[in-house]
């Protein structure tokens, strides 16, 4: 692969990533990372949907009326989600009982249908298979430092394995209740964000009202 | 009924308790102005989505609702995701030619926001959950409306929030999207107060 | 190549500009069927693997419920019984009907059949099932003192599903041996959470009815304080209460109440 085409792939990992910077994908980040296992799986379910979704819409984009465009993309997507639904409730029953209503959710996971319209529809299809798999690993990323957090945190366990024995079963570690609620996925997020942004100024957003010094607003 | 509609508002708010719907929540919020005619688009999306997804649902695709036709044992139920997608898509794209026609002071101000609710996850969520709990058609018209009153009421306060912390010293990294990560975070923990409260 | 070909043909529609009234219903209609055809048949090949594995996973959580009771395994050894008894009994006399098959009486389907079973008005649907079937299979093993065990089949409407479970009852008929939820679709991390074996394993020894004969079980808020109460779960009270609804409505009149008081009453 050329230098440039690999960008594709690691672009979205911190410099791009769909969840911290172009704001996609977040509804379903939240509620499945609880534990580490629904995470991973809901981060390969996106991974294909959004890496063959994007194929299949840069195959077909030469010929795409602008009426239709969007209606022909969901329909894709959905088709596709609606395979990936089936197959889980096949082939892993358990997981996708835990995944419940959120497999479907991909359909409008806005990484999906934003990667769509702002990507594979105007590159060729080799390009657009690596954006969507660099989209996909980007989200996977997060939701899984997520998860972590929140499974250590919560439960005390990575992957329903104990790592920090709780009090309940005789151990010393009480487990953060709040970690297993929705909200912390936003604090962690959030925090997330803070880091990513120190270490790499430039996605800093420019502050509209900067505050300036008394001193200064006196003179003038 | 009163208590679905308040339950949907409050306890249940398809924002801020089930997080739907957020992508288009944190990037429209930066001014009340916007907020507000998106939260009122979205109203207007959800009741009308919530009790035509109910009639398809039941009318085509449950065991039995080809029942007419001679095919009873017909369960088409795996359709039901392209299905309402295919029915918010259409119901959006004809709000937008009414207000188009009828409106175009309006239309023009909401802009590229209109299209936005397509993909909405508030707004399939808000279906799905009308099947999961199996509501009957006044109770799904009931839904859709408290729970687009819901979600706009969640954006509008997060906007006025936002308004108010442009003018804050925050920290570089913080600014913008990282701060309306905690901030929804805390308004979440906010809305989570009403789930013990139950009506007489 | 003729002017007609198929190929042909394919390279002009591809050929004509995409706005074009002819291209843009034709896309539309392509992407369409592609599209149904994709789905339909995946559903349609996986539907009896699904079914397979829903039927597994029921059969799976009896055997382990009944594998993990204490006791139980000597009970079966003592009496030579393989397995538990199947009977279907009917909900609303509380006996027992010989006449149905019970390895092949198809309770799931019994539930959605408006032939098979009985509505209900609101104020009795207190787990929101909308209609009682007529008819449901019990499961039950005897010792050499008598009951050992009663396992019925139960399910209610949860937070956002449907969630079905075995209540299995010691011989005494008040007493819970345990509790195993096999079908469920709550809030992934929150509503699952009434899988989980530990939460589970708090039922076991609860009484399902209090001195005075009421169905008074119940999941509190926190820690429970008497036999007839279960511990909550942080951000599954809804869940919860679903389930609640659903064991105190199974065990009340209208489910299967009137067989266990036919039962204590040793008709059988």
């Amino acid at each position: 692969m050329r230098k440039s085409q690999l960008h594709h792939l690691t672009a979205p990992l911190i410099d791009n990533n769909p969840v911290t910077l172009q704001m996609l994908g977040i509804c379903s980040a939240l509620a499945v990372t609880t534990a580490l296992d629904t995470a991973l799986i809901m981060s390969l379910a996106l991974l294909t949907v959004l890496a063959t979704a994007s194929t299949l819409i840069s195959l077909i984009r030469a010929h795409l009326p602008s009426s239709i465009r969007l209606v022909v993309q969901i329909t894709i997507i959905a088709s596709l989600v609606i395979v990936t639904d089936q197959m889980l409730r096949a082939y892993a029953f358990e997981i996708s009982q835990r995944l419940s209503v959120f497999v479907g959710l991909i359909v409008t996971n806005c990484i999906v249908l934003g990667r769509a319209e702002s990507f594979a529809m105007h590159n060729p299809v080799w390009p657009s298979f690596l954006d969507g798999v660099g989209n996909g690993l980007g989200y996977g990323l997060i939701l899984m430092i997520v998860a972590t957090i929140r499974e250590l945190l919560g439960s005390g366990a990575l992957f329903g394995v104990t790592v920090l024995p709780l009090t309940a079963n005789g151990g010393w570690f009480e487990p953060l209740g709040f970690m297993l609620l929705a909200p912390s996925a936003f604090f962690i997020i959030g925090l997330l964000i803070w880091g990513i942004l120190t270490r790499r100024p430039a996605q800093v957003e420019a502050n509209e009202f900067p505050i300036v010094s008394r001193a200064l607003a006196e003179k003038s | 009924m009163i208590e679905i509609l308040l339950k949907s508002v409050f306890q249940e708010n398809l924002a801020l308790t089930f997080f739907l719907g957020i992508c288009t929540f944190l990037a429209v919020s930066k001014r009340v102005e916007t907020a507000l005619v998106l939260g009122l688009a979205m109203i207007v999306v959800q009741s009308l989505t919530v009790p035509i997804n109910y009639l398809i649902f039941q009318g085509l695709l449950v065991e039995g609702a080809w029942a007419w036709a001679g095919m009873p044992e017909v369960d088409l139920t795996y359709l039901k995701l392209i299905s309402f997608i295919g029915v918010i898509a259409a119901t959006v794209q004809i709000l937008e030619l009414t207000l188009d026609r009828y409106a175009p002071v309006l239309h023009q101000s909401l802009g590229i926001f209109l299209p936005l609710i397509t993909v909405n996850c508030a707004i399939l969520g808000g279906s799905l959950f009308m099947v999961e709990r199996r509501y009957d058609l006044p109770e799904s018209v009931v839904y859709g409306i408290g729970s687009g009153i819901g979600w706009a009421l969640a954006i509008v306060a997060f906007a006025a929030i936002r308004e108010r912390l442009r003018y804050a010293d925050v920290p570089e990294g913080l600014r913008g999207l990282g701060l309306a990560f905690i901030v929804t975070g805390l308004m979440s923990m906010g809305f989570s107060a009403f789930v013990g409260v139950t009506l007489p | 190549m003729s002017r007609n070909s198929p190929l042909a043909l394919w390279r002009r529609f591809l050929a004509l500009p995409n706005d074009s009234r002819t291209k843009t219903l034709g896309v539309a209609f392509l992407v369409s069927l592609v599209a149904a055809i994709a789905v339909s048949t995946t559903s349609v090949a996986l539907k009896p693997r699904q079914e397979a594995q829903v039927q597994a996973a029921r059969e799976a959580n009896l055997a382990e419920m009944v594998a993990t009771l204490p006791g139980l395994a000597e009970v079966m050894r003592e009496t030579g019984a393989e397995s538990l008894e199947t009977v279907v009994v009917a909900l609303e006399t509380g006996q027992i009907d010989p006449t149905i098959d019970a390895a092949t009486y198809d309770f799931l389907n019994a539930q959605s059949d408006p032939t098979l079973s009985q509505p209900l008005a609101a104020f009795e649907d207190t787990a929101k099932i909308g209609q009682r079937p007529n008819f449901a299979p019990v499961y039950i093993l005897r010792g050499t003192q008598g009951l050992a065990l009663v396992v019925l089949p139960v399910y209610g409407t949860g937070y956002q599903s449907t969630i079905r479970a075995y209540l299995a009852l010691h011989g005494d008929l008040t007493t819970i041996a345990a509790l195993s939820i096999y079908e469920q679709g709550e809030t992934p991390g929150l509503g699952t959470r009434i899988t989980d074996p530990s939460w589970q394993a708090l039922w076991s020894g609860k009484q399902a009815t209090d001195d005075a004969g009421e169905v008074t079980i119940t999941v509190v808020r926190g820690t429970a304080n008497t036999a007839t109460e279960v511990d909550g779960i942080t951000g599954a009270t809804r869940s919860t209460t679903g389930v609640t609804n659903l064991v105190q409505f199974w065990l009340g009149d209208l489910g299967y109440g009137t067989f266990l008081a036919a039962l204590k009453a040793e008709e059988f």
